[in-house]
């Protein structure tokens, strides 16, 4: 576990310059400052920095208004940071790119169009052709069944598949998550981390996983960006080192309760639980 | 509101019938009551005898005969038709541009207002002189009634548009192009069709106030004429033939609707006729 305010993307990238290998993400003094209605400054993001390794799963913890949708859509490409820089694979993140799929808070299937249709709309989008690739994602996500059905005859935990299904259609290196199952209830929501793990594992994709969960961030992340409350700044790194493949009765293992209770007190440092 | 034994879809449709022409039934025999007894002039209120007389007399004639109905219908139908493809079409092009460029709404909007609350009967003589006593007239007009509705339901439809949807488009390079195309206009579908159904009615009211200000055939004409010769039977009768065409004309763009927006007749679609 490593502790402090520019954890790793320091020393990691110094280490990493040297060589030809860049990190999958690099953070470096990432801040976001808004214009409110008011004309006021809203600061949203401080001084943010961090490293991704390739294949690495990483999850971002923190209260809501903590910035972590802001920082999701900064590395995206979606939205420029006001400070700092963003890298990917060494470049910087200037606008969206088909090497990042990303899953919003909300499925946002559209209702007009098929599943299969929603899937394949990255890959219409860029022109590409619609191919066994929307298929066999479908079968992974286990959506085969359902492929020809419209979004409103779907659960919701169905619908995050299908999100899921078409952020992974480019096939693409980078997988941002933006608090995909919070919308979900609690049983649906286990189902759905087992169900990312199985898929994380099929496709090694690096991962940057939003939660406000923490049981949901011990058990998915190999390591933890713990967020303090507006504005949004690290509290903290926490390398989770519980075995893999896990199943949810890891999160019962006296470890995993002590990386949970330390991710706790972090927060309730900084105000941003109650009790 | 509901029963005791749910009726049946098909049971509740029968009701309904049976309901609606006794209703008829009723009106015709006190409208019948009504010229017999009370000894009505038939110039003020023909029998309902001697009104489906003169509709029949005036359906007996061929489409190409000037003296029958269906001549005349047919000229008012191909106006109102013909202004309403143009009207509408520019009415949502038009949206589209003011709802994308915040700037030329910005500069529009005063004008947009003015005309809209201009009385368009107000204008119908002008463009009669400027394009003719010709089909062409009652085209414009009728395009210039039509243009409104769908104009202000394709920037309300664009402003309420899910801004994830937009986001999800960006994420993925979209076009504006394709953006507009394959998310904006089908999110907008539900407002477009409520601005399709007001434009519905106002187009034959469009073609009829043309053919008041000057033509030479039209189920306007027709009016003028019986109007100017005191013959009141076919002119009622002309004006239950406009009501079915205007029915009928709904019915249509309703009947489109149904298979265009299937997605969203669970989803809170706004009401047609809200202007």
């Amino acid at each position: 576990m490593s502790e402090g305010a520019p954890p790793l993307a320091s020393a990691a990238t110094a280490a990493r310059a040297a060589t030809s290998h860049p990190l999958a993400i690099e953070a470096h003094g990432l801040g976001k400052r808004y214009r409110s209605a008011r004309g006021a400054d809203v600061s949203a993001l401080e001084d943010v920095s961090f490293g991704i390794e390739d294949g690495e799963f990483i999850a971002v913890v923190g209260p809501s208004g903590c910035g972590k949708s802001t920082l999701l859509r900064i590395v995206a490409g979606l939205i420029p940071a006001t400070s700092g820089a963003i890298l990917r694979s060494g470049r910087p993140v200037v606008r969206p790119s088909a090497e990042i799929g990303i899953v919003f808070q909300s499925p946002v299937l559209l209702p007009w169009r098929t599943i299969r249709q929603n899937v394949a709309l990255p890959l219409e989008f860029r022109g590409e052709a619609q191919d066994e690739r929307v298929g066999s994602l479908l079968a992974m996500v286990g959506l085969d069944a359902f492929a020809e059905r419209y979004p409103h005859e779907l659960s919701g935990g169905m619908q995050q598949r299908a999100a899921i299904a078409r952020a992974l259609v480019s096939d693409p290196a980078l997988l941002l998550m933006d608090e995909p199952f919070g919308a979900l209830d609690a049983m649906t929501r286990e189902q759905m981390n087992l169900e990312m793990l199985r898929i994380w594992t099929q496709r090694r994709k690096t991962v940057l996983f939003i939660t406000h969960s923490i049981a949901e961030s011990v058990f998915l992340a190999d390591r933890i960006l713990v967020m303090t409350p507006r504005p949004g700044r690290l509290a903290a790194t926490i390398t989770v080192d519980l075995p893999r493949p896990r199943a949810l009765s890891v999160l019962n293992t006296e470890r995993a309760g002590a990386y949970m209770s330390r991710i706790r007190t972090l927060l309730q440092a900084q105000g941003a639980l109650a009790g | 509101m509901t029963g005791r034994s749910a009726p049946t879809d098909a049971a509740r449709r029968r009701t309904v019938l049976v309901l609606a022409l006794l209703g008829l039934g009723g009106g015709l025999l006190l409208w019948s009551a009504a010229t017999d007894l009370l000894r009505v002039p038939a110039y003020v209120l023909p029998s309902p005898l001697a009104v489906g007389r003169a509709l029949a007399a005036g359906l007996a004639h061929g489409p190409l005969d000037p003296g029958g109905f269906w001549f005349h219908a047919g000229v008012t139908v191909a106006e109102a038709a013909a202004g309403f493809v143009l009207g509408s079409v520019s009415g949502i092009l038009a949206g589209l541009a003011l709802a994308h460029w915040r700037l030329l709404e910005q500069l529009a909007y005063p004008y947009v207002v003015a005309f809209q609350a201009l009385p368009k009967v107000a204008v119908a003589p002008l463009l009669v002189i400027w394009f003719g006593f010709g089909l062409e007239g009652k085209i414009v007009i009728t395009a210039v009634m039509t243009f409104f509705p769908l104009m202000v339901n394709m920037v309300a439809g664009y402003q309420s548009v899910e801004p994830e949807r937009l986001e999800l488009a960006r994420a993925c390079n979209a076009t504006t192009a394709q953006m507009l195309r394959k998310i904006v206009l089908p999110s907008a579908m539900p407002f477009i069709f409520a601005g399709l159904n007001v434009a519905s009615v106002l187009a034959i009211l469009g073609a009829i106030v043309g053919e008041f200000v000057g033509a030479e055939s039209g189920l306007g004409t027709l009016l003028m004429q019986y109007d100017q010769a005191m013959q009141i039977a076919p002119l009622f009768a002309v004006l239950i033939l406009l009501g079915a065409i205007g029915y009928l004309f709904n019915a249509g763009i309703r009947a489109i609707e149904r298979r265009v927006c299937f997605w969203a007749q669970r989803a809170g679609a706004p009401e047609a006729g809200g202007l």
